[in-house]
């Protein structure tokens, strides 16, 4: 491990917005600018902006069914990689295998896609799901950003 | 997000520019039913080369446009979408109902 790594290793970024669909694009680009210090290629970046957007779209529509809240976004450098966990405190998943079924949505009457956790588990390299109903869901990703010296 | 239009040898030619995320979704549902119910035509083109973003919400008001447009047996065709905006739309098969073009 280099210096620069060492230097990166555990150097972290907490966002706490309002679940507002308009934070969308500054909470993906925000985290995208965190994850520049690991020099990632432009499709490791639309990956990780990708993935971030889905997380936050879940929580605006799914947690709190727009009607607002907060949420939190952690990000953290460790081991080569980033972590991402997006978390709300909201209604809950209660089938979280079913949540993650490709086109599986509880809104279709809204023409939501289903396509969220699918997307985040393609473009990223760990997806992990953590629900309680009436508690609050936290989605936890990770991306592996590993250059050679 | 911006919405261009142009009608040329019947062809509704729609152009995306900007983000297509959940944020911007409800208004270019808006705009593109606005735009395809306005105007006559046989086929509708939509060139997505503007869009610098595109997340699972955009996937939901094409595919949604493309049930309506179907409705009134009208094909739709995607165009030049970036390699982010690509990816998504790949995973989604959307590609089998709206082809590139």
């Amino acid at each position: 491990m280099d210096n620069k790594m060492k230097e990166q290793s555990g150097n972290k970024m907490t966002l706490i917005v309002p679940a507002l669909s308009v934070n969308e694009a500054f909470v993906r680009s925000a985290v995208a600018a965190f994850a520049v210090q690991l020099d990632p290629t432009v499709d490791e970046i639309n990956d990780v902006k990708t993935a971030v957007s889905e997380a936050v779209t879940n929580s605006i529509v799914h947690g709190y069914d727009g009607k607002g809240g907060e949420i939190t976004v952690r990000c953290e450098i460790a081991g080569g990689g980033l972590h991402i966990e997006v978390s709300d405190a909201g209604v809950g998943i209660p089938d979280v295998a079913r949540a993650r079924e490709m086109f599986f949505t509880t809104k279709p009457e809204q023409e939501r896609s289903g396509m969220g956790f699918a997307i985040m588990e393609t473009f990223m390299d760990g997806l992990d799901i953590r629900s309680e109903p009436g508690k609050g869901t936290t989605v936890t990703m990770s991306k592996v950003i590993k250059r050679d010296a | 997000m911006r919405v261009d239009s142009k009608i040329l040898n019947k062809t509704l030619y729609i152009g995306l520019t900007g983000e297509l995320d959940e944020h911007a979704a409800d208004y270019t549902k808006a705009e593109l039913d606005s735009l395809t119910n306005a105007a006559p035509m046989q086929r509708v083109v939509i060139d997505l080369s503007g869009l610098s973003f595109m997340d699972s919400a955009g996937v939901g008001v094409l595919i949604g446009r493309f049930k309506k447009l179907k409705a009134r047996s009208v094909p739709v065709f995607l165009a030049n979408p970036a390699p982010q905006t690509d990816k998504v739309l790949r995973m989604s098969g959307i590609y089998q109902i709206m082809p590139l073009v």
